[in-house]
């Protein structure tokens, strides 16, 4: 279907079988940082550790497990409602402030859960200003519902307040390019505005928002810093548990891999339930047509639900920093920021170039060669994002090390004495191989999920006017995802900014960033201190966060 | 002003100079003292440099968790450019001598410098400073005559009255751990379980948001580690919490030491051998332990002001390596007891 043409049937299968395994070995060596990591994990399936496990069976599964799903479940309704609604709201309504909502319902993207959850417990928890106001004036606050409360729901309402951006900035992509005309035709062949919606536009968005949702699913599976503050112990927490409290790194890569498993079921489920269903083109220049104008009540109530999540999810929080960051710049601020945030700013940005390259490529072979290897390869991929931090941080450097240690010996091998000494597993290089193994969903979802709807009949007009392999890429396919592409950028960007683990552990000796300036706050239980460099994290973040709705409004 | 752009010059070379070194993946130069650090910037910088004008040594550092630490050295193996690995719990620098990543010191400055229940029985590794894990109670509502031990906080006269902070914490762990070497684990059982029957509320993230709940009135009583609170009555000497010296009648409070010992396969052995020597000696001892409100170990130097204002107290002379050796038995039983 991609090559041109070929004189004889046997010439155009071999040629096909020369791309496939070609395209196979490219997704393979694009997967092998997040791989490597997994089969470590993987590994560790075959001693069996039976003295913890039982142990962990008895006391420690039931709670984690039923914590887990219930944690997933809250999150991912409640984002996939939040963000869909929103994206709906500021991509084809109409309602004031629209303009402003458009990007600003972005921002929270930038603040990372723990703060959130940090400013949120410290807020509302009984010793909190919120509380103690109350019985200070008199009034009884026992009854207000604990926010650290067992049964999760605080911790499931910051982490999707923290986390709904992913399906918003995807799903809004997707309304923007799918244009109003569909919501027209749809109309036109008599179904209502609102049926229009439900039936036509939503559905058409559909890879995006499992897109998104499958992200903030990954994030929260993978999450242990939010889930800290609240002490709402899921999956993440036993893991670690094992780990550092009973030392037992078997049973904590175990544990690992069963969440692994998990994830793999739930992607495999998810792409087989629409791998029948063909996403048809998307016309650039919707920006152009009509919005639906909304009236009366429901302009308000729009306005309302977008300034309560916007206040609620990034004004609240960013203020409580802001009063803790300035409290603590006289003694904390120095010229040492200026080096942390630029290095920050560094490590995102060649990894959003690095990360996107990548899933572009990726993405585009798992289309054109669509065989069973191939699309395995780039679920493989992107698992990485569901790994807890730490366990992914230390499945890359382990190898990372031994890698090194082999060259090391190699060298000493041949130069003797005079081999230089060389550190790749805290190198730049590894830096950068960890971030890909840890956000290449973030990347690829953007990216998989615009190619779906680049429909094949492109790609045959295409290839009639001779453009094939790489030129197609470059031509047709690259133009058309523009917005996939800004979109991953932007979310590989702040994910990169916001991320400690795998920063912490393959750093080169002085490279601290603002993540790992949180780090050293957060470790010592110093929450307000850590206030100044989250602050730096968020305005930083808020630069291509700017210039991707900037670009939006004027490209997409 | 002209001073500030040439910083922000000098900082933007530096930078670029790292770069390049960072791509390449060059180890720390030879002569330089390498340090893996569980212990902030913040604590260990302010030493490490006075240390370097003292000595002229040059030390460089990495920090991270000690979990992350631990498997970085041991997979670096004979390779690692680390020469010291540095913790804030002895479980820890336990786990890592288990698995041969530390080796021993035969130092008489440090055996003199440093009791003997604060070092490894090994020599592997070595306590720098204590941490004091006691009893807060409010100073409104408690009378300290009715406090007396960890287990007494068990009893069912503190029902609804206690604050404790999550069992994942290892400060925690290692308490029960040392509780499970003093009475077993039957005693020790019950014992936890009674703390948690008698919880006020669900437990804390923190020892800084306990001490708040204490204050607040949400719990009466709760256990931190000392330098939590100092931090606090340092800013707020109003703060109406105190802190009790646990089981003085009995065997002490119980501790912990933040600490460090040489790495297995360390290119400096001498020169880190020479640094935890200083580091164990009278002015070293006060500047580690004030940073943080800590204790220091050797019984010669004075503490911090404020912390010596807590008064005199019986340790728990156990030695601190049971913590690691029972850490593992402590979590399972805190996780049987229901205790979060």
């Amino acid at each position: 279907m991609t090559t041109v043409a070929a004189p004889t049937p046997s010439r155009t299968r071999w040629l096909k079988d020369r791309h496939a395994t070609g395209a196979a070995v490219l997704a393979f060596a694009l997967a092998l940082p997040a791989v490597v990591p997994l089969l470590v994990i993987a590994g560790s399936l075959l001693t069996f550790d039976a003295e913890v496990w039982a142990h962990l069976s008895r006391y420690v599964l039931p709670e984690v497990v039923l914590n887990t799903v219930r944690l997933l479940a809250g999150v991912v309704i409640l984002t996939g409602i939040i963000g869909t609604a929103l994206a709906w709201l500021t991509a084809v309504c109409n309602f004031p402030g629209r303009r402003f909502f458009d990007w600003a319902l972005l921002l929270p993207l930038a603040i990372p859960g723990y703060v959130m959850a940090f400013v949120a417990v410290g807020f509302l928890d009984y010793s909190g200003p919120l509380q103690s106001g109350m019985r200070a004036a008199g009034i009884a606050s026992a009854w207000l519902p604990a926010i650290r409360s067992s049964n999760g729901w605080g911790v499931i309402v910051v982490l999707s307040l923290a986390l709904y951006p992913y399906v918003y900035l995807l799903a809004r992509s997707a309304f923007t390019s799918q244009g109003r005309r569909v919501l027209e035709a749809a109309q036109t062949l008599g179904f209502s505005a609102r049926a229009a919606a439900w039936r036509v536009a939503l559905p058409m968005a559909r890879p995006w928002i499992a897109a998104g949702v499958s992200l903030v699913a990954m994030e929260t599976l993978a999450d242990f810093g939010t889930v800290s503050v609240f002490n709402y112990n899921t999956f993440t927490k036993a893991i670690y548990s094992a780990w550092f409290g009973m030392f037992s790194i078997g049973a904590a890569l175990e544990l690992a891999a069963f969440l692994m498993l998990f994830v793999l079921a739930a992607l495999w489920l998810e792409r087989h339930s629409r791998s029948r269903v063909r996403y048809g083109g998307g016309r650039s220049g919707a920006y152009a047509e009509r919005r639906i104008e909304l009236k009366g009540k429901a302009r308000w109530l729009a306005f309302t639900v977008a300034s309560l999540v916007f206040l609620v999810a990034f004004v609240l929080p960013f203020l409580q920093l802001l009063i803790w960051a300035v409290k603590h710049a006289g003694s904390d601020l120095d010229i040492r920021y200026f080096g942390f945030a630029l290095r920050s700013l560094l490590l995102a940005g060649s990894a959003a170039g690095v990360i996107l390259a990548a899933s572009v490529v990726l993405a585009y072979v798992t289309r054109v060669q669509a065989g069973p290897w191939t699309s395995w390869f780039s679920r493989l991929g992107t698992l990485g994002y569901a790994v807890p931090g730490t366990v992914l941080a230390v499945g890359i450097f382990v190898p990372m090390a031994w890698f090194n240690n082999l060259l090391q010996g190699w060298l000493a091998g041949v130069f003797g004495d005079a081999a230089p000494a060389i550190y790749l597993q805290g190198s730049l290089v590894t830096v950068l191989i960890a971030y890909m193994a840890r956000f290449l969903a973030v990347g690829f979802g953007p990216v998989d999920s615009s190619l779906q709807r680049i429909t094949r009949n492109i790609d045959e007009a295409a290839i009639s006017l001779g453009t094939t392999g790489m030129a197609m890429l470059k031509r047709v396919h690259l133009p058309l995802l523009r917005t996939g592409i800004a979109t991953g950028a932007v979310l590989v960007f702040v994910d990169v900014m916001k991320e400690m683990p795998i920063t912490l552990i393959t750093r080169p000796f002085g490279w601290d960033t603002l993540a790992v300036r949180v780090f050293e706050m957060t470790t010592e239980g110093e929450w307000e201190r850590a206030a100044l460099p989250a602050v730096v994290i968020v305005l930083a973040g808020l630069v291509p966060i700017a210039l991707l709705t900037r670009r939006g409004t004027h490209v997409a | 002003m002209s001073l500030k752009r040439n910083n922000i010059l000098a900082s933007f070379r530096a930078v670029v100079a790292c770069v390049t070194i960072a791509l390449a993946g060059c180890a720390p130069s030879a002569g330089e003292l390498v340090v893996y650090s569980a212990r902030v910037e913040a604590l260990i910088k302010p030493i490490l440099d006075s240390y370097t004008a003292e000595t002229g040594t040059k030390v460089v550092f990495v920090t991270d968790d000690a979990g992350p630490l631990i498997e970085r050295l041991n997979a670096e193996g004979a390779n690692t450019p680390a020469d010291i690995l540095l913790t804030v719990d002895a479980g820890e620098l336990w786990f890592a001598a288990e698995r041969g990543l530390l080796k021993p010191l035969d130092s008489p400055v440090l055996a003199a410098n440093i009791p003997g229940n604060l070092r490894d029985p090994g020599n592997r590794w070595f306590g720098f400073s204590l941490r004091a894990r006691t009893i807060a109670y409010s100073s409104a509502r408690v009378d300290p005559a009715a406090l007396s031990s960890y287990a007494d906080l068990a009893d069912p006269r503190w029902h609804g009255k206690l604050c404790l902070r999550t069992s994942k914490q290892i400060y925690n762990q290692s308490l029960v751990a040392m509780l499970i070497a003093e009475f077993g684990e039957a005693r020790t059982e019950e014992i936890v379980r009674g703390w948690v029957a008698n919880l006020a509320t669900d437990v804390f993230s923190s020892d800084v948001k306990l001490l708040e709940a204490i204050a607040a009135g949400q719990c009466d009583v709760g256990l931190v580690n000392t330098y939590y609170y100092g931090r606090i009555v340092r800013e707020q000497p109003e703060f109406p919490v105190k802190l009790f010296w646990a089981d003085q009648s009995g065997s002490g409070v119980h501790v912990n030491v933040s600490g460090a010992g040489v790495t297995a396969h360390a290119r400096h052995s001498a020169e880190a051998r020479k640094f935890l020597e200083w580091l164990s000696g009278p002015e070293a001892q006060g500047m580690f332990a004030q940073s943080n409100l800590e204790f220091p170990v050797s019984p010669a130097v004075a503490a911090d002001p404020l912390v010596a204002s807590w008064g005199p107290f019986k340790q728990n002379p156990i030695n601190i390596a049971k913590a690691g050796e029972l850490q593992a038995d402590a979590v399972r039983l805190m996780d049987r007891a229901g205790y979060r």
